[in-house]
């Protein structure tokens, strides 16, 4: 059914509401007969829970719920990421405001007899807050400190069914930049909103729109960069996966805006589950005439299109992109000319990344002053970042601009796993640099980020403990730009090459002072003469390391010791005399280096020891040290 | 792969994708995938199938397929795993982790083993931090592997398939 006008969208706006009726809002769990209405089990679908099992959860609810004669009354949907990825597999019951957590498939028969039968909540998969010991059905701390713009969606709506998405003001921005707003006027908007780049740089959107739009051109194009390649973020997958017609709404926005006819998505091949849903959504929004001809009878015509990229780190680079998309090696080539120049084929050219576009709806229709009123001087409104590594909550948080890593990391976070002490913060992927502790309570932005000597980037946020060793992880980023240049230009394919080597022979023990200072000059040759924004911040992790965990290289370099005991080499392993010779370790031991007869002390041979530290887990005693 | 004798020929089912593309060259990207599906890998002669069809250079097709990881030019094994080294994964132990696979199939990541049971990859993040460390096999997303037990049980379990 094509919709035909703004009417004809409000009208199925109208009958679809009440899809979404019985979602949030009564705190009291009602029993089976108490309501009319069908309630909703709301599955995680996003990777994370989906990998835990959640569609067998889902599919086994339904069969549940048939078996005691509750379909029509319960109806079972898989929606995207609720964030709370530590915590998967999630689900939640409307109207009854119950969220459980770590559901497995040998839970669903409990459920359903405890919570719909009997009309009462299933104590044992509530979230208990770890340090209070408190159960939480629902407004669990982890989601206190967040606002949700572009996540809006996600675990709210079935991403799969475009009537809730409609039902949740879906189409309307849209509708409202075709019928009741000028291009001039949509651009002032974004223009004054402050909504910035997510990708990374940090460019006005607004500004990108407009430069896109000047100038002559046939055919101008807009490209949804979805190639997520910063290792540890996932917020772009989870918004294509959760809430995919926001992003096709927005690219809708922004080619009435600029005049293109004609949208890529250039999305990771390693992403199925977002493919998945984004063909979904673009083959549901051409059945309702959201895309293609005429929409909704305006004289505008746009289709989407979905580009597979083929593993590439250096294609989230847009000019690296728009090569990929033209099928050729995704190498970045000099600006300018810029993309909004001479882009695509020459066309000019926008390319928006997803987490930008996921924002773009709420300004149109909120207004931009209620955009800028949320965050900082320079940085306004909300980011989403991918809270990972050693903090007890990992998952998808979503906090206005300016708000600092502590409340982040030990607020929302829960604070470090195994009661560990904080060590530093990862930020920016390969990019970015680790915030040390001195830094928590600086509220994060674009600024604020880069004079500590990191990056915003996509939002990856990596926590660190004190068994982190920080000459380690400079080596694993670098491993990763060396893997991932592109090799066009010899500023970053020799450098970052020359850079890895220095690191690999300092964590081995063999490195000297000297290294220290080649390291550093080396690194901002780098910066200066590199092509793109790879080879310019690919130093970045070893010069904020060098800057703030110095102590460590001088540690590795002058005491040949690694004092977070990762570096193999640099270890040693040593029995006690709390051994008590019973010779278990001499037989998992894989060098056979470990001697001692029975009920005497052994002895390791350091010459031969392969330092995989199997003695050590083996030992009953806690007779081996390592130092 | 292609080794079901009831299927066309995968020449041929490749020259039909290609043929009902509405531009070739620009979709280069999407032919060598659809290739990829179709043979598994992209040996020598696809790619130089595919560089006539097109009207291209070889070089060109060696050029694209070399550039993007996701391309391999080796046959793979009957059953992929990868690695995830992603950064989240890293600081919680997926170096551990690679060691230890290595160790049990016998092969070094990138490689093969020589019964063509297994295939050892790494990827960069899949996003599924939350798991961490994590591997794939065949696409299956196995979590929390932190103990050489289960390891072994996520691998068994793909041996025992390999034998039936």
């Amino acid at each position: 059914m094509k919709l035909k006008d703004t009417a004809a969208l409000n009208a199925l706006r109208a009958k679809s509401l009440a899809l979404l009726e019985n979602r949030r809002v009564s705190n009291l769990i009602t029993t089976m007969n108490a309501q009319g209405k069908p309630r909703h089990i709301m599955v995680c679908g996003g990777t994370g829970c989906h990998a835990s099992d959640s569609p067998e959860i889902a599919k086994l609810l339904k069969e549940e719920l048939e078996r005691r004669g509750l379909s029509d009354q319960v109806e079972v949907l898989q929606t995207g990421c609720f964030g709370f990825c530590e915590k998967g597999p999630i689900l939640e019951i409307h109207p009854d405001n119950t969220l459980y957590v770590e559901v497995s498939t040998t839970d669903v028969a409990d459920i359903v007899e405890e919570h719909f039968i009997q009309g009462k909540q299933l104590e044992r998969l509530l979230y208990i807050e770890p340090n209070t010991e408190k159960r939480f059905a629902s407004d669990l701390p982890f989601y206190h400190n967040q606002l949700r713009i572009a996540l809006r969606n996600c675990s709210y709506i079935a991403p799969e069914n475009i009537l809730e998405y409609i039902a949740a003001d879906g189409y309307q921005a849209i509708a409202k930049v075709l019928f009741k707003m000028t291009p001039d006027s949509v651009i002032a908007e974004i223009k004054k909103s402050g909504l910035r780049g997510r990708g990374g740089g940090g460019f006005l959107t607004g500004v990108k729109w407009e430069l896109t739009r000047q100038g002559e051109a046939k055919q101008r194009y807009i490209i949804c960069n979805a190639d997520e390649g910063d290792p540890g973020a996932f917020m772009d997958r989870s918004i294509l996966e959760g809430d995919p017609h926001s992003v096709l709404e927005a690219m809708l926005i922004a080619g009435s805006v600029i005049g293109s006819t004609h949208g890529f998505i250039y999305i990771r091949a390693e992403y199925p589950l977002a493919i998945h849903r984004l063909e979904i959504a673009i083959s549901q929004a051409r059945e309702y005439g959201l895309l293609g001809k005429e929409i909704l009878g305006s004289d505008f015509c746009f289709d989407v299109e979905i580009k597979y990229g083929a593993g590439a780190f250096v294609c989230g680079e847009e000019t690296a992109l728009i090569h990929s998309i033209e099928g050729a090696r995704g190498e970045p080539s000099v600006k300018p000319p810029f993309p909004a120049q001479k882009g695509l084929w020459g066309k000019p050219t926008c390319v928006n990344n997803v987490e930008t576009l996921a924002n773009i709806s709420p300004i149109i229709l909120r207004g931009s002053d209620w955009f800028a009123r949320i965050g900082t001087e320079k940085s306004k409104g909300t980011k989403v970042f991918a809270l990972a590594g050693k903090v007890n909550n990992v998952g998808l948080v979503e906090v206005p601009m300016g708000t600092t890593l502590r409340q982040i990391i030990f607020d929302i976070g829960g604070g470090i796993k195994h009661h560990r002490n904080f060590k530093a913060a990862q930020t920016g992927g390969p990019s970015g640099g680790c915030i040390p502790t001195r830094y928590l309570d600086t509220p994060i932005d674009y600024e604020s980020l880069i004079s500590i000597g990191s990056m915003m980037g996509s939002g990856g946020l990596i926590v660190m403990d004190d068994s982190d060793c920080m000459v380690n992880i400079a080596k694993f980023f670098l491993e990763f730009t060396v893997d991932e240049s592109c090799g066009r230009c010899t500023a970053c394919r020799v450098g970052t090459k020359r850079l890895h080597e220095t690191l690999t022979k300092i964590t081995e023990g063999k490195g000297t002072l000297d290294d220290l200072e080649s390291l550093e000059k080396l690194s901002k040759i780098i910066k200066d003469t590199s092509l793109c924004g790879l080879g310019q911040s690919a130093p970045n992790p070893i010069l904020s390391t060098l800057e703030y965990f110095r102590d460590e290289y001088l540690a590795h370099i002058v005491d040949r010791s690694c004092p977070a005991g990762v570096c193999k080499s640099l270890l040693k392993y040593k029995i006690t005399d709390k051994c008590k010779g019973c010779t278990l370790c001499t037989k998992h031991c894989p060098a056979n280096c470990i001697t001692g007869s029975a009920k005497e002390l052994h002895v390791i041979d350091e010459e031969r020891c392969l330092k995989c530290g199997a003695c050590m887990e083996k030992c009953h005693f806690g007779a081996i040290i390592r130092h | 792969m292609c080794n079901n004798p009831l299927l066309k020929d995968p020449y041929q089912l490749l020259d039909n994708y290609i043929d009902n593309l509405p531009y070739k060259k620009e979709n280069l990207i999407v032919i060598l995938h659809h290739a990829q599906q179709l043979f598994g890998y992209l040996p020598d002669k696809v790619q130089w199938h595919i560089a006539q069809k097109l009207d291209i250079p070889s070089a060109k097709v060696y050029g694209v397929v070399s550039f993007y990881s996701f391309f391999t030019m080796k046959p793979r094994g009957q059953h992929v795993a990868n690695v995830c080294m992603g950064t989240a994964c890293f600081v919680r132990g997926s170096e551990k982790l690679q060691q230890e696979i290595e160790n049990q199939l016998g092969i070094k990541t990138g490689q093969t083993t020589s019964d063509n049971s297994f295939s050892l990859d790494s990827v960069r993040c899949i996003g599924a931090c939350g798991l961490a460390p994590v591997m794939t096999v065949d696409g299956k997303v196995h979590g929390r592997l932190e103990s050489t037990e289960d390891i072994n049980q996520v691998l068994d379990k793909y041996r025992t398939e390999a034998r039936d």
